[in-house]
C-alpha cells in the first residue's frame, strides 16, 4: 500500500494514522517500512499499561483516567490501546472494551484502538508495542494500554510501559493471593477499584501489607503495639526509590480519579529524575529486537528445512526413537549444513 | 503471513435498548474468525463513524429495532463519506420494512436482514463483498 504519508500522520490525519495502525498490525511490507519511518519521532509518550483480573473495570478506569487527563491538560492528547483476547479455536474475538468508554467518544483529542490478542499468551498482542510507537510518532502525549483480563502471570505489560497500574477489586481472594509472585509484582502503582463494594477496605489492607513486607525502609507495621520495630527502620538507611502507593478507585463514579492521575504523573518525575525513564525505555526496545531476532532465525530455519526432514523427525519421535530434546537437535543440525 | 483479519464494527445507533440481536450477530462474526468491535447501545451517527475511523474497520453492522432507520441510516453513511471512508461496507439487520428496503440500498447499504436471518449467511455475504472488492 503505498498511501502511506508520514506528514498527514505527524499533522493528526486520522484516517492516515488508523491505516498505518493496521498495516503495522499485520505486519506486512508496508506496515514495517512506516515503522522505520516513523522511529525515530518517539520515545516522547508516556505509556501507561493498565492490567488486571477480567471485569476488575480496566476499561472504565481507563475511560475516566483518558477523561480526567484531557480536562486537566487540554492540550494533551490521549490514544488508547485495548487488547481482548482471541479465540484460540476460530481465530475471531470480540472487542468490547469501548462499551465502557462512553466519555471519550466525542473527544477528538482521544483516539481508540482495540486489537485482539492474535495467539499471543502474554496479555498484549505481539504488535502492541508496535502500536504505541505510531501513537507516541503521532504526538500523542499518553498512550494508554489496557491488557486483556489478566490472571496472574501475563506480565508483558511490564517490558512496555513506564507505568504499570495493577487493578484489584474487593473479594478476590485473602493476603496469600497477595504475596504470590506474578503479576502484582509488577505494578509501578495499586488500586482498587470497585471501592464502593464491602471488602474494599479489607483489600486496601492487603495490598499495603504486601507493599510494606517488600519495601522494609517504609515498614509501619504494628508499631503501635511493638515499638521496637521502628528500629528496622534506620534513617541513614538509602532512599528506597518508588514505592507503589495503594489507591482506592470508583472508576464508573470517577472517584479518586484525580488522585491516580497526580500519581502517575509523579511516578513519570520519578523515573525522569532517577534516569529510569531511559533505562526503561531502553529495555523495552532490547525486548523487541530480541524477540524479532527470534522470529526471523525461526523464519529462516524453517525456510531452509529440506522437504521431508521435518516429517521423518517427527515420525521418528512418535515412535519413541527420539526424544523432544534429540529431535530438535536433529533438525537444527541438519539446517546448519 | 496469516491472511487479513476481517474486521466488524458492531453498533446500535438510536434509543431502541434491545441489543440481543447485535450480540447475537457479534458473536455469530467472532465463531466466523472475524475480529468484532462491539460499541454499545445508543450510539449516535458520529459516534459510529468516528469509531469505525478510529478501528479501521471494513464492515459496519447497524441493527435497529426503533423504526428510526431511515433517519438514522443515511447519516452513518454520510458521515462514513466525510471520514474518507466510502469503501466501508455497510450491513443492516433489525425490524425494517419491505418498502424501505430498496431505498437503503440505493444510498449504499449492502444487505437487509430481518429477523430468522441464519447468522451464517450473514458471514458468507460479508465474506463475499470483501472478495469481490479486492
Amino acid at each position: 500500500m503505498s498511501d502511506f504519508s508520514l506528514e498527514a500522520i505527524r499533522k493528526g490525519d486520522k484516517l492516515a494514522l488508523s491505516r498505518v495502525l493496521s498495516r503495522v498490525e499485520a505486519d506486512d511490507e508496508s506496515g514495517r517500512t512506516a515503522l522505520d519511518a516513523l522511529f525515530p519521532f518517539t520515545g516522547k509518550a508516556h505509556k501507561v499499561g493498565i492490567t488486571g483480573a477480567p471485569g476488575s473495570g480496566k476499561s472504565s478506569l481507563v475511560n475516566a483516567l483518558a477523561h480526567h487527563l484531557r480536562l486537566s491538560v487540554p492540550d494533551s492528547r490521549v490514544a488508547i490501546i485495548a487488547v481482548d483476547p482471541t479465540s484460540p479455536f476460530t481465530g475471531g474475538a470480540i472487542l468490547g472494551d469501548r462499551v465502557r468508554m462512553p466519555d471519550l467518544q466525542n473527544d477528538p483529542g482521544v483516539f481508540i484502538r482495540s486489537m485482539a490478542t492474535r495467539g499471543a499468551l502474554g496479555g498484549l498482542s505481539d504488535a502492541t508495542l508496535a502500536l504505541s510507537q505510531v501513537f507516541d510518532a503521532a504526538g500523542y502525549d499518553y498512550v494508554l494500554i489496557e491488557t486483556v483480563g489478566a490472571g496472574q502471570a501475563e506480565v508483558d505489560i511490564v517490558n512496555l510501559a513506564h507505568t504499570t497500574i495493577v487493578v484489584d477489586t474487593p473479594g478476590m481472594g485473602d493476603d496469600i493471593q497477595t504475596i504470590k509472585a506474578g503479576i502484582l509484582e509488577i505494578a509501578d502503582i495499586l488500586v482498587v477499584n470497585k471501592a464502593d463494594l464491602p471488602g474494599a477496605d479489607q483489600t486496601y489492607r492487603n495490598l499495603t501489607a504486601m507493599i510494606e513486607m517488600g519495601y522494609r525502609g517504609t515498614s509501619r507495621i504494628n508499631s503501635g503495639h511493638h515499638p521496637q520495630t521502628e528500629l528496622l527502620t534506620s534513617p541513614a538507611e538509602e532512599p528506597r526509590g518508588w514505592v507503589p502507593p495503594v489507591l482506592k478507585t470508583t472508576a464508573i463514579s470517577s472517584k479518586g480519579i484525580s488522585d491516580l492521575v497526580s500519581v502517575i504523573r509523579q511516578h513519570r518525575d520519578y523515573l525522569l529524575a532517577a534516569n529510569a525513564w531511559n533505562e526503561k525505555e531502553n529495555a523495552a526496545l532490547q525486548h523487541t529486537v530480541n524477540r524479532l531476532v527470534i522470529e526471523e532465525l525461526a523464519n529462516n530455519w524453517r525456510q531452509n528445512l529440506a522437504p521431508g526432514q521435518y516429517e521423518s523427525v517427527m515420525e521418528a519421535l512418535r515412535q519413541r526413537k527420539m526424544s523432544p530434546r534429540a529431535a530438535a537437535s536433529a533438525l537444527l543440525a541438519y539446517n546448519r549444513k | 503471513m496469516p491472511e487479513k483479519k476481517i474486521r466488524v464494527l458492531i453498533a446500535k445507533p438510536g434509543l431502541d435498548g434491545h441489543d440481543r440481536g447485535a450480540k447475537v450477530i457479534a458473536r455469530a462474526l467472532r465463531d466466523d474468525g472475524m475480529e468484532v468491535i462491539y460499541t454499545g447501545l445508543r450510539q449516535t451517527p458520529q459516534m459510529i463513524a468516528e469509531a469505525a475511523l478510529q478501528e479501521d474497520v471494513d464492515v459496519v453492522g447497524l441493527s435497529i429495532l426503533s423504526g428510526a432507520h431511515n433517519a438514522l441510516v443515511p447519516q452513518v453513511l454520510e458521515k462514513l463519506n466525510e471520514n474518507g471512508q466510502n469503501e466501508v461496507f455497510v450491513f443492516l439487520g433489525g425490524i425494517i420494512p419491505e418498502r424501505d428496503i430498496p431505498e437503503l440500498l440505493a444510498k449504499g447499504v449492502t444487505k437487509v436482514y430481518g429477523p430468522g436471518t441464519d447468522t451464517r449467511v450473514v458471514c458468507q455475504d460479508i465474506r463475499a463483498a470483501l472478495a469481490d472488492r479486492a
